[in-house]
């Protein structure tokens, strides 16, 4: 185990799998020269080389297109996108070529590229630059969607999707880049896709979160066990595909359940949670499901009003509450 | 591909149905429009037909079931399918109703302990955190007849969390109180309940096959000296005689007036007309009640004010003259319609209220031969009965309780003689037919029944 930083440990599962794979190869913008607009990259081009580091023109269309054609060849592309935001831009050739051509194909192509970088709100960045973007990738047939909450599931969850050869949308957090944790040194240890974890157990009401927003919902379940309300906080980590069993067992113990995450309220990957214990654990529900979203505006700048917007602890506890028929 | 089928809407007002008997057995061969059983509703019993064809894989409401709308009572399909994901579909949801058990069942009942930390009262809460559930109170019927979190259609407000719970411990839900939104049964209101001591499966069951939920729950007979009585669960029919008689004394003012008539010349108008009848190929006879509904009806158009109902915004007064005849039957009454009993003629009146009674004892009356009434005749008379008060027939304005003729000494010009009287009483809802209006009609009523050669010429 080594202590590291969130953006370290992103490095570290892109370096150990570009040791491990000459075939992996990073690219986008400021990735090499610049060391990466968050450091992110830092040091890659000087250890792989500028044939394995590439820095792109600001055209994203371009690159994630050019991405995808190398995965199509046979290379293993990690697509940095400075923010997520910016994905909109190439959201055809994500949409319609990296999650279609394999089914397209009949098989016969493959497009093993993993599009990553910071998405969902930062501090201050305005609406266009606020966007919780795994809402709109999770909807699509064909691609992974992974949002690690962890320094060690940063590694985990991005060494599996350079290993995966599906086309994997790979979530960071501007704001969790200077988290610490412990982070395991075997350059073997990966997570896989589809299994959540219990970062807090509980028996009074399910949190189910992931990404940025775990923290706030352990910062919730904390301010809940002071009132004697014990919530168990499920860190999804996999959005597509989805954690099914461990969301249903835990709504079994608990029999009441809140789904806290970016992204307004209207569809999304919540709606998809909410589906699924409506619809495999309904007998268990003592309470109709409630969602702690981005509030239903495009994020104001004022700090005080971005701050209102975006799901805080006491939103959460307030939905914990409710569901436990508490106040 | 097998399918549920389930209990159609066989009346306009129909909630639930009760199997009366099934004309199939599972693996008989269905086609479309086949009879598959005959349910008893709120108001009759009506011919189950196929909507499908195929073979009866399962039937899951035995006879006797009472089936709410919609609710699985069969699978139909090709023979061999595997119905178990059906099956288990429909015994999750919905099913049979559970029958209810009379309160008076409880007085017979041994207590049970109480709870070890059931509070004395289910009063103020302590300051932040809502009462426990009153576990005792909830279990004892007799405390909570009926909690709040059953609505007016007998529908009961609970968690599906919670209705899984009372499928485990086997509660009746009516008998508890939700604390939840909108009386919401929640889980905190029924975890502290005890589960019933035995399981349903256990439980006793009627010559019908209906479970009874409490029978057999440690009630050995004689085991407190008190012989159990016997449960015989609600007909639909007895049902709706109970819901809309007491809705009727609860909500309609009733008022009383009683006639005493001289039946004198109508006891020897009927002996003539009868003698003359009989001479009729086949013989023909009219009864004492064809001439009392045929003079109701008659009276009615001279004092058309009692032929009336009252609405929330408006008295409505009826122009057809459409006479509901009260009729025994086995397991109670139905009050069957002389439509337009003013312009018909006695025999006609009296083929007609035979037919109905027939096919009401046989259960085969129509729901649109029982509606829209506008005035109720209820005679006691063939059975002994002088004199009594029935209970109105909403949303009729009136009904008339006629008791038997009694031979009997009266006064005619000052001499005690050998007569003969006939006594009635006009039950009226006073919101819409007032004692003038009443006495009114009666007045015409009497003129007729007096003068009974009157009632031939309508």
């Amino acid at each position: 185990m080594t202590e590291m930083r969130f953006r370290e440990a992103v490095r570290a599962a892109m370096a150990e799998e570009m040791e491990r794979d000459p075939d992996v190869f990073v690219m986008g913008e400021e990735v090499a020269q610049y060391q990466g607009a968050y450091k992110v990259t830092e040091g890659l081009l000087d250890r792989f080389g500028d044939k394995r580091v590439i820095d792109t023109p600001i055209a994203e269309a371009g690159f994630a297109g050019m991405g995808i054609g190398a995965a199509m060849v046979g290379l293993r592309p990690i697509v940095e996108f400075m923010t997520w935001n910016f994905s909109g831009v190439a959201f055809d050739q994500i949409l319609n070529n990296a999650a279609k051509l394999r089914q397209m194909s009949g098989g016969q192509l493959e497009v093993p590229i993993v599009f990553r970088g910071p998405n969902a709100s930062a501090r201050q960045v305005g609406s266009q630059h606020s966007h919780a973007m795994e809402h709109f990738y999770a909807h699509i047939p064909g691609l992974k969607v992974v949002a690690p909450a962890t320094c060690a599931d940063a590694k985990g969850l991005l060494k599996t999707a350079i290993r995966d050869d599906n086309p994997v949308v790979y979530l960071e957090s501007e704001t969790l880049y200077s988290l610490k944790g412990d982070v395991p040194d075997d350059t073997d240890f990966t997570v896989p896709f589809g299994r959540g974890t219990v970062v807090r157990p509980g028996r009074d009401v399910t949190i189910i979160s992931y990404s940025r927003i775990v923290h706030v919902a352990l910062e919730a379940a904390e301010t809940l066990s002071r009132e004697g309300i014990e919530a168990e906080v499920i860190d999804l980590r996999s959005l597509r595909p989805l954690d099914e069993d461990l969301i249903v067992s835990s709504v079994a113990k608990t029999h009441r359940a809140v789904v806290a995450y970016e992204g307004w309220p209207y569809g999304g990957v919540g709606a998809e949670v909410v589906d699924r214990i409506q619809r495999l654990a309904f007998d268990e529900l003592d309470a109709p499901v409630l969602r702690v979203t981005t509030l239903d505006y495009p994020m104001p700048y004022n700090a005080a009003l971005e701050a209102h917007c975006i799901p805080q602890a006491p939103r959460i506890v307030a939905a914990a509450k409710t569901v436990s028929y508490r106040e | 591909m097998a399918k549920l089928v389930e209990m159609p809407k066989l009346s306009p007002t129909m909630e639930e149905g009760q199997i009366a008997a099934w004309h199939v057995r599972e693996g008989d061969t269905i086609d479309v429009d086949d009879l598959l059983a005959e349910v008893e509703t709120d108001k009759a019993t009506m011919e189950f037909r196929s909507f499908d064809r195929g073979v009866l894989l399962k039937i899951l409401s035995r006879d006797g079931a009472i089936v709410r709308l919609g609710d699985p009572v069969a699978i139909i399909g090709e023979a061999g399918e595997d119905i178990a994901p059906l099956v288990a579909a429909a015994r999750s949801g919905g099913g049979d109703v559970a029958v209810a058990v009379p309160d008076a069942l409880s007085s017979t009942s041994p207590p049970s302990p109480p709870a070890p930390d059931a509070p004395a009262t289910s009063g103020a809460a302590p300051s932040g955190r809502r009462p426990p559930p009153a576990a005792e109170a909830a279990r004892d019927a007799s405390a909570a007849p009926v909690a709040a979190s059953v609505d007016a259609t007998g529908r009961v407000k609970a968690s599906p969390y919670v209705r899984k719970l009372a499928r485990e411990k086997d509660l009746d839900l009516r008998t508890v109180a939700g604390t939840g939104p909108g009386g919401r049964i929640i889980a905190r209101d029924v975890e502290a309940l005890p589960a019933a001591p035995t399981p349903p499966a256990a439980a006793a069951t009627t010559a019908a096959g209906v479970p009874l939920p409490h029978a057999g729950r440690g009630h050995p007979a004689r085991s407190n000296g008190v012989e159990p009585p016997e449960i015989v669960p609600l007909t639909m029919m007895r049902k709706t005689i109970a819901r809309r008689l007491t809705e009727s004394k609860q909500t309609v003012p009733h008022f009383y007036l009683t006639i005493d008539v001289d039946a004198g010349p109508l006891f020897d108008l009927r002996r003539r007309l009868n003698a003359d009848l009989a001479d009729l190929d086949p013989p023909q006879k009219v009864s004492f009640n064809d001439f009392v509904i045929k003079a109701v009806a008659v009276a009615i158009t001279r004092a058309p004010a009692v032929n009336a109902t009252f609405t929330e915004t408006a008295l409505v007064y009826h122009r057809r003259v459409d006479i509901s005849v009260a009729v025994a039957v086995d397991d109670g009454l139905v009050t069957p319609v002389v439509r337009d009993a003013d312009r018909k003629s006695l025999l006609a009146i009296n083929a007609e209220v035979a037919d109905l009674a027939a096919r009401a004892r046989a259960k085969r009356l129509t729901p649109e031969e029982m509606s829209d009434g506008t005035f109720s005749v209820s005679n006691l008379g063939m059975f002994g009965i002088d004199a009594f008060a029935a209970v109105i027939n909403p949303p009729e304005g009136a009904i008339l309780a006629v008791g038997g003729i009694r031979s009997e000494p009266v006064v005619v010009a000052g001499a005690v003689v050998p007569g003969r009287r006939m006594s009635m009483t006009l039950s009226c809802d006073h919101r819409v037919v007032d004692g003038a209006v009443g006495a009114t009609f009666l007045a015409e009523l009497r003129r007729l029944l007096e003068h009974p050669t009157q009632i031939l010429a309508f």
